[in-house]
């Protein structure tokens, strides 16, 4: 078995590797993904995952590899080259300034200013009332710091602040992880939109039943390193648990 | 908590009538809170002085025009302190860098122009004015790449600040006092001859209260605009008379406050006059206090209308996801270091200026001060809190209760010391108390 995709993958991350100390977090590890697909990152948690997306999200600078963006060899030093290339990411800690409101954090460092070039608060609130209103119709905090938000509604603004501007790649790593089983299902149905719209999706997702789901390819790490990748059609539950547990290949592992 | 819709009259059936109008008029209960302690202040020095000393002179033109000139230098201050500390740092060298820059600034006017330029020339007070700002920027600027770019923690960067800054100033000039400034140097720093008088200061009330008008009324548009909930009219016109209200006020205040006899007699002579029956001139805003109101609309403007003071905030809030959302907080340290020390450089010219001289005391202990204002106004030291007016209202707070305490009768410094180190921990107590009720 083999990728199923054929021609140039939207986003390619060629032998990655950083280290914190003495710890290789992600050792040589290469992922592609192309347009319209969903790909999942998978193992323990200290695998490495996160460490892997954030090399591509510019958070954090690898230490060896190259990243490919459509094909195109770019250099990705802070997050606001990941934002250059159309990359956005919901992150695991969600990233939230707690002491701003919802339409601040969705905004924060792309604020919309008028023709004065001063910070268009309504304008902001009112975008931020009209992308909420799609994701999650319930949430009305629009006035309060996100400290008041529950975990719930904290997520929603985190996944509203990387749909809004228009992703091509899109980076989600455990954006489920403080949701109820209505919001989860929410989430599902946005995923698969987005990828219908043609986005490229890095997820990161420890439920197996939603892999199973979602994904149409999954990459499974251990100790920083790549255990293998499947095609999630290929493979039943048990093959990607044994990938992750054991850290054993089945042989449609790729 | 669920989610509810947003309208100002949510809840209205367990709400105080109170607590109705504080959300209908969206006024921070803060702000009240800091407003009522003021004039608890005020009220109690006036008592004090009518029951105990027989004549109240606290609530007197002379007297709070004489607060609000003395407030300005680390009112100036203070706005740039809540920048600073919201941003999780602490800037311990303001008081020195007053001090340099004011003995530099002093030695360039006195010393060193006026050979160049001939004394009393119209340049001499610009350029001192300029020089002593841009010192201060460079200073900032200097101190904040060390603690953004070599990450050494602002509290030790400043700590060396304040002992290497006032032994600067004292080398500048060995130790001399410099004075008498530049004369028109010296308007900066108030005193009859700098301020604006009554005419000019009716001109400031007219376009203070238009800009009040005028904003208000953009605010509800906008609102409108993109149909959010509006407060209720009554509500826009109590803040809209309120706020004009203090402002005529003010404007009454120090139009009330005349010039003394010398002053009149001076004045008239230069005229070639006798003065005449019944003279009255009033003082009028003074000069540092216009300007540290136009430090209050500009520093109000940067923090809640830029993207600066945006991610002055968030870097407050969180500085990891301020960092993840693409804003270069390293930069961002030394800019607002560099925007402390320019303030500082603000606050020299009118110390020095009110003061004629520059001493090697200038801006002695003024860090202290600077940061209990702040503090006071309900900057938060956990960072990510904090507004320009509370830092005015703090600072008015602790000049108040400084010069109150000479009013009164009780100048000793140790009484004012003990005075302003229990009202410090005291409004950090009930700001604490505050916090964990909203919660
Ligand atoms: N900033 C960092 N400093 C030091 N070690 C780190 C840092 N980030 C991640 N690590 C380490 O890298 C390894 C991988 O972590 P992570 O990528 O968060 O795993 P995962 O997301 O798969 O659970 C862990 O051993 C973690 O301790
Ligand atoms: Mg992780």
């Amino acid at each position: 078995m083999s990728n199923p995709n054929t021609g140039t993958p939207l986003v390619e991350l060629r032998d990655i590797s950083i280290a914190f100390g003495g710890i290789k977090a992600v050792d040589h590890v290469s992922v592609d993904l192309y347009p319209g697909e969903v790909v999942g990152l998978l193992g323990h948690n200290g695998a490495g995952k996160s460490t892997l997306i954030k090399c591509l999200s510019g958070a954090y600078q690898k230490d060896a590899g190259q990243i490919l963006i459509n094909g195109h060899e770019v250099e990705i030093d802070d997050p606001r080259d990941a934002r250059a290339h159309n990359i956005e990411t919901i992150y695991q800690t969600l990233a939230l300034a707690d002491n701003l409101d919802a339409a601040s954090n969705l905004f924060l460092g792309r604020e919309l200013v008028n023709s004065f070039g001063f910070v268009d608060e309504t304008r902001m609130e009112a975008e931020t009332r009209k992308i909420m209103g799609r994701l999650n119709p319930n949430f009305q905090k629009f006035n309060v710091p996100v400290s008041a938000l529950s975990g719930g509604q904290r997520q929603s603004v985190a996944i509203a602040r990387a749909v809004y501007f228009n992703a091509k790649i899109l980076i989600m790593d455990e954006p489920t992880a403080a949701l109820g089983p209505h919001e989860t299902q929410m989430v599902a149905e946005l995923i698969q939109e987005l990828k219908a719209q043609g986005l490229g999706i890095f997820l990161i997702e420890h439920d197996i039943h939603s892999v199973m789901k979602l994904c149409d390819r999954a990459v499974v790490m251990k100790n920083g390193q790549r255990v293998g990748c499947v095609n999630v059609g290929d493979v039943t539950d048990d093959d990607i648990l044994g990938m992750i547990i054991m850290g054993k290949k089945p042989p449609q592992a790729y | 908590m669920s989610d509810t819709p947003h309208s100002p009259q949510t809840n209205s059936k367990t709400e105080s009538a109170f607590g109705r109008f504080l959300r209908a008029t969206e006024i921070d209960p803060r702000l009240l809170g800091m407003l009522g302690a003021l004039l608890l202040i005020w009220v109690g020095f006036h008592a004090y002085g009518a029951l105990v000393l027989g004549e109240g002179s606290f609530l007197t033109p002379r007297n709070l025009w004489n607060l609000s000139v003395q407030t300005a230098s680390i009112g100036i201050m203070a706005t740039g302190m809540v920048l600073v500390i919201i941003t999780r740092n602490i800037d311990l060298s303001v008081g020195s860098i007053v001090g340099v820059v004011g003995m530099y600034a002093g030695l360039l006017q006195v010393e060193w122009l006026p050979p160049v330029l001939g004394l009393g020339h119209p340049a001499i007070w610009i350029l001192a004015v300029v020089f002593g700002i841009a010192l201060g920027a460079v200073i900032g600027a200097l101190q904040g790449t060390l603690i953004a770019y070599l990450a050494i923690p602002s509290f030790i960067v400043t700590l060396g600040g304040l002992m290497l800054w006032r032994g600067m100033a004292f080398l500048a000039s060995s130790g001399r006092t410099i004075s008498p400034v530049d004369s028109t140097f010296a308007l900066l720093g108030g005193g009859p001859y700098g301020a604006i008088g009554a005419t000019g200061s009716w001109i400031v009330c007219a376009l203070a209260a238009a800009g009040v008008i005028w904003m208000m009324i953009r605010g509800r548009a906008a609102r409108k605009l993109h149909g959010f909930a509006l407060r209720p009219i009554w509500a826009e016109y109590f803040v809209g008379g309120l706020s004009c209200g203090v402002i005529i006020i003010a404007t009454l205040v120090v139009n009330a406050y005349p010039w003394p006899k010398g002053i009149l007699k001076d004045y008239y002579a230069k005229l070639g006059q006798e003065v005449p029956e019944g003279a009255f001139i009033a003082h009028g805003f003074a000069y540092p206090v216009l300007i540290m109101a136009l430090v209050v609309l500009a520093m109000t403007v940067l923090m809640t209308r830029t993207r600066f003071g945006r991610y002055v905030f968030a870097i407050g809030g969180n500085p990891e996801a301020a960092a993840l959302s693409g804003i270069n907080t390293r930069a961002m340290t030394v800019k607002i270091f560099m925007l402390m020390g320019a303030l500082a450089g603000v606050a020299a010219v009118i110390a020095s200026a009110r003061l004629n001289s520059a001493t090697n005391a200038l801006g002695d202990l003024d860090e202290l001060m600077v940061i209990a204002a702040a503090v006071v106004g309900g900057t938060s030291l956990a960072g990510g809190v904090g507004t320009i007016y509370g830092a005015i209202i703090g600072a008015l707070v602790l000049v108040s209760l400084q010069t109150g305490m000479v009013l009164i009768g009780f100048g000793d410094g140790s009484y004012r010391k003990i005075v302003i180190g229990l009202a410090l921990v005291l409004a950090v107590y009930l700001d604490i108390i505050y916090r964990k009720r909203i919660k």
